[in-house]
């Protein structure tokens, strides 16, 4: 039948045309345009991050390689091998992929060792899971807990122990330079300090604060000798007092010119702010509040309050963002336990222990 | 059955083809816009770090001295919030700052312009600059108040340029034929370029003192107007990545983009590492900057600069 076969192959010849350009358009399609992340994949970056589930190891100082800082980062490399810092950030499931995920990709790379801490393990982004519930009133469980586990699992990749909240910046490098000045044998922390409640005052818990690693040590002994407790859900409160009792030091983190460099605030606020005279920090801050520029150093450790893009944007204006040629006002000295742990390192030539503190000696 | 099969066939190679012919000429459209776009477009680049590195402490001072910015800031009474906080922050870097303003107003000095016409601000403040200032500044920079300024990355960009050639530098946008730099991100000028500006200013058919009254054109397109009579192109300044240096957002806008557009990336792709300027900035952001720019950093990293620039005296936030 002429006509039945005539109709059967046109139709199959325009069957076939449409096949033909489905599956040419999918396969350009595969072949031309990346697939798009998606939600699912969750898993760190290979070049960034050694992954040792859950914690995530630096696969190196960001910015040693030079590249394109184009910048002798002699001192920062040092630092960074010297003194170890190991990361915690309070996060929870819900603050994973809106906050915790942009402190994955900012300050924390600058860790020697991250973890981020949560009431349940996550294999994928990585998080540990500290078994309590989330919530305010769980803070002081979690970071008991969270420093439980890093005593038990984490306690010889690091010489010192920082907490931060998944909306703290912080500046590694700057608090590297902070406890150079000090040893991981002293029982000491620091911290924006505030005053009441404590007789040697306590650390704010936004702002972050970081423990040696004999105050680390204290702080697990005296849980499992009983002389700490859970007294309160007010977590950074609870922790000062347990310091306390425990012999460990509030330290003073403010820089050789005495300003702050743990701020529990973003830098507009500090920085521009008037805070009104019945607002709470006038009474809480233990050394006296300085308003407008000075009320930061120039080497600031750490702001709380900070949304995802202003992490990027800190991150940019701390390690990018620079005046080309610029003598910086603030130079401060090199301190002396600072320069001795610079010269341990084994150099074959004393001028290059020479060159190091020459860099930093006041203009 | 054969010759359906074979009909099939058929019918799914020229499909397949088609497929391909469309795929290409859609890339091709778009590449050959872009590409058009890429070379009608005139770029200029950053020194590179190797031409400048060999040269002592004193050749430096000297080579840093050799650059003189003369900053012009447009400002109206309603930006007096923006007015203050330029003051008071990356003003203080130009080797000389004045604030051209529309009228007298009585907490700042200005150069009082007496007209609210932007175009013949742009113009009469070229013009009293280049008759003040000609023999004393060899770069001009002109801003508007919601403008951050780098004054030592201008410098150094400015490094290895000669004044004395014609410079028209920003970030340029491109209007049908021509090309013209965009204000919000600021317009920097060779003293050549404001030399040639002047003298055709003399001529009100090729450079109008008033926009003409029916057409009026942006004061941007007008000032490359009167300056392409003269001969002078405006060229779009990038880094040795060939990131704009002149941005006509603020650098929260640029990560807030960069944070939608690659997310794996947004510090690293989002902006020049020696960006000369930002915009859109509110006077609380302007402070902000200030401390970023000129007093936070990373304790450790030491850069070995070509340039040598002294802080400010009288100044306690950079």
């Amino acid at each position: 039948m002429a006509l039945g076969g005539f109709k059967g192959s046109w139709l199959a010849f325009h069957v076939g045309i449409m096949t033909g350009f489905i599956s040419t358009f999918y396969l350009l399609n595969g072949l031309l345009w990346p697939r798009p992340r998606g939600a699912e994949s969750q898993t760190p970056h290979p070049d960034v991050w050694v992954v040792q589930h859950p914690a995530l190891l630096s696969a190196g100082h960001p910015h040693l390689s030079g590249g394109q800082d184009r910048g002798v980062s002699m001192t920062a490399a040092e630092l960074y091998s010297k003194v170890r810092i190991l990361c915690w950030v309070m996060t929870g499931p819900s603050n994973l992929e809106t906050k915790a995920r942009h402190v994955q990709a900012t300050w924390t790379r600058h860790c020697n060792v991250v973890l981020f801490m949560s009431s349940v393990w996550d294999d994928g982004f990585p998080t540990v899971g500290l078994g309590t519930k989330e919530g305010r009133d769980q803070l002081y469980w979690k970071t008991i807990r969270a420093f439980q586990y890093i005593h038990q699992h984490h306690l010889e990749q690091a010489d010192w122990f920082l907490k931060a909240d998944d909306d703290t910046f912080v500046v590694l490098d700057n608090l590297r330079w902070l406890l150079a000045n000090h040893t991981p044998e002293e029982p000491v922390y620091f911290g924006k300090r505030f005053k009441p409640y404590a007789k040697q005052g306590y650390m704010s818990g936004g702002a972050g604060y970081v423990l040696s690693k004999e105050a680390l040590r204290r702080f697990v002994e005296g849980f499992r000798t009983k002389v700490c407790t859970h007294t309160t859900s007010v977590e950074d409160l609870a922790l000062g007092q347990c310091m306390e009792k425990m012999g460990v030091q509030a330290g003073d983190s403010r820089d050789a010119a005495g300003r702050e460099t743990f701020h529990p605030f973003g830098p507009e606020s500090h920085l521009t702010g008037k805070f009104s005279k019945s607002f709470w920090y006038w009474k809480y801050c233990y050394y006296p509040i300085v308003e407008g520029p000075q009320c930061c150093s120039d080497l600031a450790v750490s702001f709380h309050y900070v949304s995802p893009e202003l992490m990027y944007t800190l991150e940019f204006l701390t390690y990018h963002l620079r005046a080309y040629g610029y003598r910086f006002r603030y130079q401060p000295p090199l301190p002396e336990n600072a320069a001795r742990l610079l010269q341990r390192q084994a150099r074959p030539k004393a001028a290059n222990a020479t060159l190091l503190v020459q860099g930093t000696k006041r203009l | 059955m054969i010759s359906e099969s074979s009909s099939f066939v058929k019918g799914m190679v020229l499909g397949g083809l088609f497929c391909v012919f469309v795929t290409l000429i859609g890339h091709n459209k778009m590449g050959h816009g872009s590409k058009a776009h890429h070379h009608e477009h005139h770029h200029i680049q950053a020194p590179n770090i190797e031409d400048v590195s060999n040269l002592s402490e004193a050749e430096r001072m000297e080579l840093s001295h050799s650059i003189r910015v003369y900053c012009i800031i447009l400002v109206k009474p309603k930006d007096l919030g923006n007015w203050a906080a330029v003051k008071e922050t990356w003003s203080k870097h130009c080797d000389k700052a004045e604030f051209y303003s529309s009228e007298s107003v009585k907490v700042f000095d200005s150069v009082v312009l007496n007209t609210n016409d932007m175009w013949v601000m742009v113009r009469n403040a070229y013009k009293l600059a280049y008759e003040r200032y000609k023999d004393e500044y060899n770069w001009f920079f002109l801003a508007h108040p919601t403008t951050f300024a780098v004054i030592e990355n201008l410098k150094y960009f400015l490094l290895k340029k000669d004044p004395s050639q014609p410079f028209y530098i920003g970030h340029t946008v491109k209007s049908g034929e021509l090309e013209y730099v965009d204000g919000d991100g600021g317009i920097v000028l060779s003293i050549e370029s404001l030399k040639r500006l002047s003298k055709i200013f003399e001529d009100p058919d090729k450079c109008p003192e008033q926009g003409g009254l029916l057409w009026k054109l942006s004061e941007d397109k007008q000032l490359a107007v009167c300056l392409k009579y003269t001969g002078v192109l405006a060229e779009n300044a990038e880094d040795s990545e060939g990131k704009d240096v002149f941005n006509t957002k603020s650098v929260g806008s640029l990560i807030k983009e960069a944070m939608a557009n690659h997310p794996q990336q947004v510090v690293e792709g989002c902006c020049s590492d020696m960006a000369i300027t930002f915009n859109g900035l509110a006077p609380n952001h302007m402070h902000v900057m200030m401390y970023g720019v000129y007093r936070l950093r990373a304790y450790g990293h030491n850069f070995k600069d070509a340039l040598v620039f002294l802080p400010p005296a009288d100044s306690d936030n950079d």
